[in-house]
């Protein structure tokens, strides 16, 4: 008896979707609000899709070098906790939380959030800095994470998300 | 399903990544490298080797940034080396499942 020839999976894009690309607006600095971001932008890398970050206001969290190694996650007014409201506003309630949080991270084996910007940096995402934003908080380049391409205006941003799937966090 | 490849009868799923773990050897790596316009380095082969050792240990194929973190192969080297889809890419020559964590 002959068996058929093993079938060769395709690693092409399905038709329709070559060069497809993301932008992904990053607006919050939360740690809860970081992750789907970046692990999004990191799964589209992997399937070659061309990704561009873009953070604005309080997203900036996310690149400014102050605060990228320490971004907190909030419990109080989050009903995803599942707890009575009036526990969570009490002393010590975030970083109790934020440690929760990074703990269950690490336990997925899933990076910090300055190691995930060097792997989705490495892996040929691009970042971009809100011109209004940068001017608020009165920061520039060297105040950002040091793979951040450019501070852009709005009007650049959507010149470069021409074309692409575009996801507002 | 069983297959052929190389002439001989394998276990593959219907998108052609080996199922069976004991199919695989270094030679049916360089034809399935081949099938996918990979020309095989040694270079390819210890990422490889790496995914294949990791399988043991951990039970699953290891993730793009799991055989960066802990098999030490940056993450650039890994997209020139199986360039557009490096996770699946490299699970398919190391006959593994692709990898099914997000990160």
């Amino acid at each position: 008896m002959t068996t058929m020839t093993a079938p060769v999976p395709t690693f092409d894009d399905a038709p329709g979707t070559e060069g497809r690309k993301l932008c992904i607006i990053c607006s919050k600095g939360s740690l809860d609000m970081a992750y789907p971001g970046l692990v999004l932008a990191n799964a589209a890398l992997s399937e070659g899709v061309e990704v561009h970050m873009f953070f604005t206001f309080w997203g900036f969290d996310i690149i400014n070098k102050e605060t990228i190694a320490s971004l907190k996650f909030s419990p109080l007014g989050n009903p995803a906790t599942h707890m009575p409201p009036s526990l969570m506003g009490l002393p010590g309630m975030t970083s109790f939380a934020t440690h929760m949080m990074k703990k269950q991270i690490d336990g997925l084996d899933i990076p910090e959030v300055p190691e995930f910007l060097d792997l989705i940096t490495a892996a040929g995402g691009q970042l971009w800095a809100c011109r209004m934003s940068a001017d608020m908080m009165h920061l520039d380049e060297d105040d950002l994470h040091d793979e951040v391409k450019g501070i852009i205006s709005a009007a650049d941003f959507i010149e470069l998300s021409a074309g692409a799937q575009t996801i507002f966090i | 399903m069983i297959a052929q490849i190389d002439g001989r009868d394998v276990h593959v799923d219907e998108e052609g990544f080996l199922t069976e773990y004991d199919d695989w050897d270094e030679a049916l790596a360089a034809t399935l490298a081949g099938n996918i316009g990979l020309a095989l380095t040694d270079r390819h082969m210890e990422v490889v080797s790496f995914l294949r050792r990791d399988y043991v240990d951990q039970g699953e194929t290891p993730t793009l940034r799991r055989v960066t973190a802990t098999g030490g192969f940056p993450t650039r080297e890994l997209f020139k080396l199986f360039p557009g889809k490096p996770a699946k890419k490299m699970s398919y020559v190391a006959g593994l499942p692709k990898p099914v964590g997000c990160v």
